[in-house]
């Protein structure tokens, strides 16, 4: 099993195991076709600077702690998983950081652009796109308040082209399928150039195909605009797959903080990412599991 | 080939009123209908004909057409204002929505008798009971569509940054859109229904008035005339805002067409 679902939600688990055996069959005749991309290079912005910071922080629902004192540190430029049962608080996490939220308690520091403006980005599990605006335009929402008109819609077709759907930006969302109206949130998302992106499950409710390119171009991005990624999974492969460091939240507390130090590209189902998702597994449900 | 079939397809929808009014005319002619109950088609374009160039008609239509719209308009506008103003802001909907659901449930043409009394048979008696009747559908169905905006989008709208007037224009007015249509295309038909009963019922002008004036001197013919060019003014508005729904609900899956 390399897509492991911990959440009921993200899928039947006879479809999973089906399309994870596909997932599988397509792996292995390709070995060397994943992640073909080159390894990191140094960081635009200096990596001892951090994108944010959360100290001491509590987030409490009437009596029910869901956060409780969370102290995270996060370098800019860190791609960065966050992993947990469901319910535990994952997505209160990122309404905290990208403000959606308040904390009951504690201070979170976030970097701000040179102005003060909002330079984080969130992507929901679904797309939200406007029904009622062209792909184009749907994608200039992303730059509301920093660039309109000739220049905002020549950077909406550039980070189209960018995701593959440069042909569709004259469409309505309604004629695009399930994994292309993700990668048209993904654009809104990116196009203004993002310090911070959040992601809030964006790939889980795409089949096991779509969902494995979508980990492809969402690296592929990552690498080459250098933001920080915060994306919140129940796919344990996902995480060790795509991360430079997985936090693993239980209880309201941070339970495991593992640093995934390997080389890019990797590859689905080698014996180390193995070995970092049974460990991860292993703080989830106890010593049973492995 | 396609062009002929297309031709084809729109005659036969009129075949049958075709049939429909060549019975009529010969039911007519054999005196099988009476005079007394039913003008013959020919009777009825030869009114048509001779109103027209009096020029009686078209001063008839003007008027009751004029009536119909700027009571629509107000009526129109109210009601938007008030559904935006319910839907935006729960202050101003706890205030008003009780009052107007309970509003809401008194027959406009109730009040006939009432307006009267107020207006006489003046303009503003029309007007009043227009803009009443098309007030509720226009109110309730704007305050219905922006209250089923997806809040989803809302909170995305919030989350880039939008500021209350952009999220206003380009998230909740859309979202409310449909709704506000299925209102509108409503007030339509209760726009000319209002109409035609207020210039039936009290009025020294328009088309209910050149229709009750033809039965005063039982000229049937101008009777049916009347009713004919209610019907065809009713089905104008009613595509006019099919047009204007299928210009602007382009995006809507229901109105695309390739
Ligand atoms: N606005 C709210 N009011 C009250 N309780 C809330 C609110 N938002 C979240 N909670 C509670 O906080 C807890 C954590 O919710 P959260 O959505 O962060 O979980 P999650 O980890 O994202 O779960 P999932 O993986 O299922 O998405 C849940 O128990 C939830 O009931
Ligand atoms: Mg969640």
């Amino acid at each position: 099993m390399s897509v492991i679902a911990l959440s009921p939600k993200s899928d039947a688990p006879v479809k999973t195991a089906k399309d994870t055996a596909e997932a599988r069959a397509l792996r292995e005749t390709t070995p060397t076709q994943w992640f073909p991309y080159a390894a990191p290079q140094a960081r635009a912005r200096d990596p001892r600077d951090t994108a944010f910071s959360f100290r001491d922080i509590s987030r409490k629902f009437g009596d029910k702690t869901v956060l409780d004192n969370i102290d995270l540190d996060v370098p800019a430029g860190q791609f960065l998983a966050v992993i947990g049962k469901s319910g535990c608080g994952k997505s209160t996490l990122l309404r905290l950081l990208t403000g959606l939220d308040k904390p009951t308690t504690g201070t979170l520091t976030v970097n701000k652009g040179e102005n003060g403006e909002n330079r984080t980005r969130i992507m929901f599990q679904e797309p939200r796109l406007l029904p009622w605006a062209r792909i184009a335009k749907n994608v200039e929402v992303g730059l509301t308040g920093i660039a309109g008109g000739e220049g905002a819609r020549e950077k909406s077709l550039a980070i189209l082209r960018e995701v593959g759907l440069a042909d569709r930006a004259g469409e309505w969302p309604s004629v695009l399928s399930g994994g292309q109206r993700q990668r048209v949130a993904l654009a809104r998302a990116l196009v203004a150039h993002p310090y911070i992106l959040a992601l809030d499950e964006p790939l889980g409710a795409l089949d096991a195909l779509t969902r494995i390119e979508m980990q492809q171009l969402l690296e592929r991005i990552w690498l080459q605009q250098k933001f920080t990624a915060v994306l919140v999974t129940h796919d344990v492969a996902e995480a060790v797959a795509l991360a430079d460091r997985v936090i693993v939240i239980d209880r309201g507390r941070i339970a495991l903080d593992l640093d995934i130090p390997l080389d890019r590209p990797r590859r689905h189902g080698s014996p180390e990412l193995a070995r970092l998702e049974g460990q991860i597994l292993d703080t989830l449900f106890g010593e049973k599991a492995g | 080939m396609k062009a002929t079939g297309q031709i084809l397809k729109n005659a036969t929808g009129w075949a049958l009123p075709a049939v429909i009014l060549l019975v009529w005319e010969i039911a007519a002619r054999t005196g099988l209908i009476s005079p007394n109950v039913m003008a013959a088609p020919s009777a009825v374009a030869e009114a048509f004909w001779r109103l027209l160039l009096s020029g009686e008609l078209i001063r008839n239509i003007g008027v009751s057409t004029a009536r119909a719209l700027s009571g629509f308009v107000i009526g129109g506008s109210i009601g938007l204002a008030f559904g935006l103003a319910n839907g935006l802001s729960g202050l101003s909907r706890n205030l008003t929505d009780t009052t107007l659901q309970m509003v809401r449930n008194i027959p406009h043409l109730a009040l006939i008798p009432l307006v009267i009394l107020w207006f006489g048979i003046d303009e503003q008696a029309k007007l009043f009971l227009v803009a009443l009747g098309v007030f509720f559908p226009i109110y309730v169905n704007t305050l219905l569509g922006i209250q089923s905006v997806d809040p989803q989008l809302v909170e995305m709208g919030r989350v880039y940054g939008m500021s209350r007037t952009t999220l206003f224009f380009r998230v909740i007015l859309p979202g409310a859109l449909p709704a506000i249509f299925v209102g509108l295309r409503y007030a339509l038909g209760i726009m000319w229904l209002t109409l035609i009963v207020a210039e039936t019922i009290a009025a020294s002008s328009g088309l209910g008035y050149m229709a009750m004036q033809a039965r005063e001197f039982l000229l049937i013919d101008v009777v049916v005339l009347s009713i004919l060019i209610y019907a065809l003014l009713g089905k104008l508005a009613d595509s006019f805002a099919r047009l204007l729904e299928r210009l602007t609900l382009q995006w809507h899956p229901a109105f695309q067409t390739a």
